[in-house]
């Protein structure tokens, strides 16, 4: 509080530059499974980022008065709830989506993201910094998974969020379907382009070897 | 302070956040409002789901009768609606006092259950209703072209609940629909993908003698009585075994089977 609170920085921060997914490689599991299309991708975003800001906001409220003892429970607790909450919205409201989902709300809980947040910012932080940060943080999660579902749909299916963009050679079109886009190794291979791509803009983001290869020497024969 | 807090809420969290009785405060505090949250969400929602599912079910009924072929014209023919029968089991006939406006209040007694003893109960239900709703479809001579048959049973991960459709010689499958499983995804819940699905209509149920020899296969089916397993899943395919041996048993809907073939229903 005593710091001045640059709004802004805090939410578009972790965008791009400081990405929970393709930076801190956190929430990959869940990052690979929704993202076959676009629309479950879209809905588990909206998830996640509803989870983490609201867990980050009830967090940060009663941080004063959290026992160090038992922190992480309390958290786990809060996200917990949160989450079955989100989840039974989504069955009533959003049945088809929260089929194809299937376990991937509830993971939310043990999503490393949520817990990061929560247990790295909003515990130190007063409600809407913590809230922010949280939002922001869900935005960028939500970047990377609409992206990757954007290109998987595409190139898995020729449709995007449901409509052909590309027409089919089954319908009489030209395009044939990479149907390992619809697998989840794809999604590995995307990920993995993706923070290529982004530590090549942003050089800064790469991190140092952790062992150095011996230098190649003559071959022993 | 100078005087003293009579608030008990403030006096509590005025205490360090260490000590053991405020540790204890919060734990208890944040359950109890976290279990308000779940609850609420899970009372409120819960008569939404409920039609959520009940429409889904409907849906996937109808979704069977037309994928069988022939069925749609014949539907089409008759009025366009099946014919509801609830049946007593154990008589293999239309149940008389039971209709399926009043199935719901007479399941809610316990004496319209059968409890299953071990070797009976190979489908995990533990107790079996005595009255059931089927679904009938009858044709120009008011003879039965399909029968609609749910079935339910003990899956992998929790129930599995299907529609099982039989031709009119009642040995013949049509079609299959689960209409709820909770089956791990990718594996065992591809018992709802059609792809597995389309292996099951023209698979004969029971042989001349009359046992059941209906099976999922493992791996792909070589006899009449069996369809395609599924790779990954063979709990789940077992289920379905027990499943269908249960219900088209002598403690299922055997006895309406034999009532139906002899031309009796």
């Amino acid at each position: 509080m005593a710091e001045h609170f640059n709004f802004w920085s805090t939410l578009t921060e972790p965008l791009v530059r400081q990405n929970p997914v393709t930076l801190q490689i956190l929430g990959l599991c869940s990052a690979l499974a929704v993202t076959t299309s676009l629309p479950t991708a879209l809905t588990m975003a909206a998830a996640l980022t509803t989870v983490v800001t609201l867990s980050a906001g009830l967090i940060s409220v009663i941080r004063k008065h959290i026992p160090d003892t038992i922190r992480l429970i309390v958290q786990i607790v809060i996200i917990a709830s949160l989450v079955i909450v989100i989840d039974q919205i989504l069955q009533a409201y959003l049945p088809d989506i929260s089929r194809s989902l299937s376990v991937f709300v509830a993971l939310i809980t043990t999503n490393c993201l949520v817990m990061g947040r929560t247990e790295a910012f909003s515990r130190h932080n007063p409600p809407l910094p913590a809230m922010v940060d949280a939002f922001g943080n869900g935005l960028g999660y939500s970047l990377v998974l609409i992206v990757i579902g954007a290109v998987r749909e595409l190139f898995g299916k020729g449709e995007l969020m449901g409509h052909t963009v590309l027409p089919l050679v089954e319908n009489g079109g030209w395009y044939t379907p990479l149907s390992l886009m619809l697998l989840a190794p794809s999604a590995f291979f995307l990920l993995g382009m993706l923070v290529w791509a982004i530590r090549t803009v942003l050089p800064e983001q790469a991190e140092a070897l952790d062992t150095v290869p011996p230098p190649r020497g003559e071959p022993a024969e | 302070m100078a005087d003293r807090d009579w608030n008990p809420l403030r006096r509590v969290l005025a205490l360090p956040n260490e000590s053991r009785g405020k540790t204890v405060f919060m734990a208890f505090a944040v359950s109890a409002l976290c279990a308000v949250m779940v609850s609420g969400a899970t009372v409120v929602l819960r008569p939404i789901q409920a039609a959520n599912r009940a429409a889904e079910e409907q849906a996937r009924i109808e979704a069977l009768v037309r994928g069988i072929p022939g069925m749609s014209e014949l539907l089409e023919a008759t009025g366009g609606t099946l014919s509801t029968v609830v049946i007593d089991l154990e008589a293999g006939r239309a149940a008389e006092e039971v209709t399926p406006d009043t199935l719901q209040a007479a399941l809610a007694e316990q004496s319209n259950w059968t409890a299953l003893s071990d070797g009976e109960d190979i489908a995990g239900l533990g107790q079996r209703p005595d009255y059931v709703q089927i679904y009938l479809l009858r044709g120009e001579d008011e003879e039965i072209e399909l029968a609609l048959l749910p079935l339910s049973g003990a899956g992998y991960n929790g129930p599995i609940s299907a529609v099982l459709a039989m031709q009119g010689d009642m040995n013949t499958i049509a079609g299959l629909a689960v209409t709820r499983h909770e089956e791990t995804p990718g594996l065992g819940g591809r018992i709802e993908e059609p792809g597995w699905q389309a292996s099951w209509p023209g698979t004969e149920v029971r042989d001349a003698s009359g046992t059941v020899r209906f099976a999922v296969a493992r791996g792909d089916a070589v006899s009449p009585y069996e369809v395609d397993g599924i790779t990954g899943a063979t709990r789940t395919s077992n289920a379905v075994t027990r499943i269908v041996r249960f219900w088209l048993g002598p403690e299922g809907y055997g006895p309406l089977v034999d009532a139906v073939q002899r031309g009796e229903f």
